[in-house]
């Protein structure tokens, strides 16, 4: 009367079943058909829909307009660039002019939030406040609030040229935006760009060179008055040798507006300047909760092992307070980058202003370009993702997790 | 043992008094300790001052004492008048309220906007106070009922018909569609090399549509029949109540236990029919406001309003895609999320307003505002998706089996277990992504919307109110309100956060 053991259920079906319809089996094929049915029809009526839109509009579908001439201006272009030249090269213009002010702002929004959130936490009651003040008052209005503010009211409110704003007679603030000098390039240049060069990969050397003997050997290495050399001394011992790498041109005042130097538009700086200080507020917070996401305990076994507290927050706290920042801290390059678009608002040349902005309304091709447009954005922060995910991965490895 | 004199003391005199330690409380003991303890620290006490005075004291300065109260047009808050160097305008705002809060919405249709505001502050207001009861019953107010309300009460218009109709009519065209898809299909097999192939999809194609055509027949009939009575919107909505109640029987199970879903869905059509029978929708409703001559705070609360109660569906679903183990969904989710996260609101903006009218049939055209509800509706959804999915992770594994094993089905742990804890758990994120959308609808005035923002910077134009002052006393304005929201938001979700975190205080 002994039941034989039951066969166990081919593995094959299973993992087939499993890989098709996932837990649910075949019913979750069943509803994938169903969804992808519904998908195709959705699929078909846009396609179907924009055919006979760009029929009745007389718009050729395709990407052959960007080699059509442009026909308009640009007030800030980093390559060379006329009102002949073709929509491609608007598209580069536009995307290089993205590139530089999220640059510029990611400099100034980080150095701005780690002072902030230094003053957060600070002991000194009163500046923690001060902090806490900017951040929430900054967080709490939104950014094209903050671009229009600065640009219309206070750029707007500053002297015309002949009565503007000189900082030790070289940079001239007024209504018009920012002189600066102009660096030429004179007989020294090259020599003095090679030292530069040398020095700083020669100080990234000796920096590996010097935690090489810490981990390995436990020798302290003093390595910083070499650095102050090779990147200070080096390049001045050039200029002396083959003379000033190049001289700067002086803005000069003449009749409505000044001659000389580079001017930087309006545009450009209220937008750097609304953007940095947004974007500071959160990255003040992030930074502060990383430093905070710390154990006080760390700080104590640096102290009872005889490490001063600056070399205790540089060689204990910082490194584990950089694992919680980085992640959310690339996050808000990212949205730096993607609030940059806010431009089109003010009139700064970047890709959305001058590329789906300006192109679309002459071109009224608004299906490729504004996929080239969101395609750019979507590269930027696919390939960001992807850059953290190795790095997630890394640190996971280097914690043995 | 005792031979030995033990050394004593006995003090003669009093010892001398110690000076008091010094204080470590109160508000001389916490200056001493928290602002001038250290050199540094006097410093940095100095520098937080000077930055307070030189910017408190001047914005003080230029919106009380400076300002200028009451005045008719620019010449009141122009300097050589007042007789001093002019702050904040004030005027100019009490000039522009009305614009800054309804756009051009004409003025004798304005109890319209206070009374949805109204309606929409009675409904929130009991929905924030974790104390009070019947959160289900309010919360299907306010996400189903009053958006619904809030519509025929601000855009205007009524009906013509009700559900069988609205019912009827989508089916219509779907089957249309597909019946299209067959024909071009067919067309296309004419001259192609894999002309069979396609011809035989085209007519596999139309014959679905013919079977659906004939599935649909009993309901496009009874559609066509009430739309020939007199009272068609009255006979659609018995013959929907009817129907819907019969179905919501038939789930509710039957004779055994389904009254009570009869009750509830009786309930709710005579609520509807109390609605419409108010707001006289069957004889047309109100006078219709076309959205472009909405404007102000309006836009910006029924853009965020409007964002608030469709993205978090839309990313409900999508959490619960990206989680599933069925392949296409879960691709499909992910590829979803993913590509509205990673590109500006702007650019979505632009793809609403510029690419989706591509998309959609010729002869059917959206409304500016409707567009960019879509764009922000998908936009914000995808960014609650990944909210929603961090509170899914957090619940236990052990919840939904423990679900299975009481013999529950997926939809039931999923609604009755899980989703209860995890959106408890993320209600703070939650609200944090609504003070950014509250904060980003600010963009509309980007594709020609006049929103709070969009209002403001055409009130600058107004060369009646042109002073040196305007611009900042505008911002200043405008800034107050985007605050006032955003903070109060903010504040609410740190209240909520405490709240939760309540049993783990100690």
């Amino acid at each position: 009367m002994s039941t034989d053991a039951r066969k166990p259920p081919a593995q094959i079906a299973l993992r087939i079943r499993r890989a098709l319809g996932g837990k649910a089996g075949w019913n979750g094929v069943a509803v994938q058909l169903g969804f992808a049915a519904v998908l195709g029809w959705i699929g078909y009526e846009i396609i179907a829909n924009a055919r006979t839109n760009l029929e009745t509009q007389h718009i050729a579908a395709g990407f052959g307009f960007l080699r059509n001439n442009a026909g308009f201006d640009v007030n800030q272009t980093l390559i060379s660039y006329t009102g002949s030249d073709t929509f491609l090269r608007v598209f580069v213009v536009g995307l290089l002019n993205t590139l530089v002010v999220s640059l510029v702002g990611i400099i100034f929004a980080t150095a701005l939030g780690f002072v902030v959130a230094l003053c957060r936490l600070s002991p000194n009651w009163l500046l923690s406040r001060v902090g806490e003040i900017y951040v929430e008052i900054i967080r709490n209005l939104p950014l094209l609030f903050q671009i229009l503010f600065w640009y219309l009211a206070v750029l707007a409110a500053l002297p015309n040229p002949r009565a503007s704003i000189s900082l030790f007679g070289l940079v001239f603030v007024s209504n018009r935006g920012l002189v600066i000098p102009r660096p030429i390039g004179e007989a020294g240049f090259e020599p003095f760009l090679a030292a530069a060069a040398f020095g700083i990969l020669a100080s990234l050397a000796l920096r590996i060179q010097a935690r090489r003997a810490l981990f390995r050997e436990g020798r302290m290495i003093r390595i910083w008055p070499y650095v102050l050399g090779l990147l200070f001394a080096l390049p001045l011992l050039t200029m002396l040798v083959f003379g000033a790498p190049f001289a700067l041109e002086l803005p000069q005042l003449k009749g409505f507006n000044f001659a000389g130097g580079a001017r930087i538009i309006p545009e450009f700086v209220a937008l750097t300047l609304a953007l940095s200080i947004y974007t500071a507020a959160f990255i003040a917070e992030i930074v502060r909760a990383g430093i905070l996401s710390v154990h006080k305990g760390q700080m104590e076994a640096g102290s009872s092992l005889g490490l001063s507290r600056g070399t205790t927050l540089r060689l204990i706290v910082m490194p584990q307070a950089m694992r919680v920042i980085v992640p959310p801290l690339t996050n808000q390059y990212l949205n730096l980058t993607k609030n940059s678009s806010l431009a089109v608002a003010i009139g700064y040349p970047d890709l959305v202003s001058v590329f789906a902005g300006t192109s679309l309304s002459q071109t009224g091709q608004a299906i490729e370009i504004i996929a080239m447009t969101m395609g750019v954005y979507l590269a930027l922060s696919l390939a960001t993702s992807l850059v953290m995910n190795i790095y997630g991965a890394r640190l996971n490895r280097s914690l043995g997790a | 043992m005792t031979d030995v004199a033990a050394p004593s003391f006995v003090r003669q005199e009093l010892a001398p008094e110690r000076p008091a330690p010094v204080r470590s409380t109160g508000f001389v003991g916490f200056v001493r300790a928290r602002l001038l303890n250290s050199p540094t620290n006097i410093l940095l006490t100095i520098v937080s001052l000077l930055l307070l005075w030189y910017s408190i004291v001047p914005a003080f300065k230029f919106l009380m004492v400076d300002a200028v109260w009451t005045g008719k047009d620019r010449s009141a808050c122009l300097a050589e008048n007042a007789g001093f160097s002019v702050g904040a305008c004030w005027p100019y705002i009490q000039a522009k309220l009305p614009q800054l809060i309804y756009g051009f919405y004409p003025e004798a249709e304005r109890w319209r906007v206070n009374l949805a505001l109204v309606l929409a502050a009675i409904l929130l207001l009991p929905l924030l106070v974790p104390r009070l009861p019947a959160k289900g019953l309010n919360a299907g107010l306010f996400f189903f009922a009053f958006p619904v309300i809030a519509f025929f009460l601000l855009h205007g218009g009524g009906i013509s018909g009700f559900g069988v109709s609205w019912t009827a009519g989508l089916l219509r065209l779907f089957d249309d569609s597909i019946a299209g898809a067959g024909e071009v299909l067919l067309d296309l097999g004419k001259g192609s090399a894999i002309g069979p192939l396609l011809w035989l999809i085209g007519k596999f194609i139309m014959l679905i549509g013919a079977a659906i055509s004939w599935l649909i027949l009993p309901l496009t009939w009874l559609s066509d029949r009430i739309h020939g009575t007199g009272a068609s919107v009255w006979v659609d909505f018995a013959v929907t109540t009817v129907v819907v109640s019969l179905i919501a029987f038939m789930l509710g199970g039957g004779v055994r236990s389904g009254w009570r879903a009869v009750g509830w869905s009786i309930a709710t059509f005579v609520a509807i029919a109390i609605v419409i029978k108010l707001m006289g929708l069957d004889r047309g409703g109100l006078p219709i406001v076309p959205t472009n001559l909405w404007g102000g705070l309006l836009v910006t609360l029924v853009v965020s309003v409007t964002g608030i109660v469709t993205s978090l569906p839309i990313g409900i679903a999508l959490a619960l895609a990206r989680r599933s183990t069925i392949p296409l969904i879960r691709i499909f989710s992910i590829a979803f999320i993913e590509f509205w996260r990673g590109v500006p609101l702007i650019t979505v903006l632009f793809f609403a307003t510029y690419m989706l009218p591509l998309f959609l049939p010729g002869n059917f055209s959206v409304d500016g505002l409707v567009r960019a509800l879509i764009g922000i509706a998908l936009f914000t959804g995808a960014y609650q998706a990944e909210n929603v999915r961090g509170g899914l992770a957090a619940i236990p594994r052990g919840q939904g089996e423990a679900a299975a094993a009481l013999g529950l089905s997926w939809w039931r742990t999923t609604s009755l277990i899980v989703l209860p804890q995890a959106l408890r758990h993320v209600i703070p994120s939650l609200v944090n992504s609504f003070i950014s959308l509250f904060k980003d609808t600010s963009l509309v005035s980007i594709v020609a919307l006049f929103d709070l923002l969009g209002s403001l910077r055409a009130s600058f134009s107004d060369p009646k109110w042109s002073t040196p002052s305007t611009l900042f006393t505008g911002f200043a304005f405008t800034g107050m309100i985007y605050f006032a929201f955003c903070f109060g938001m903010s504040r609410y979700s740190l209240f909520v956060e405490k709240r939760l975190n309540a049993h783990r205080r100690n």
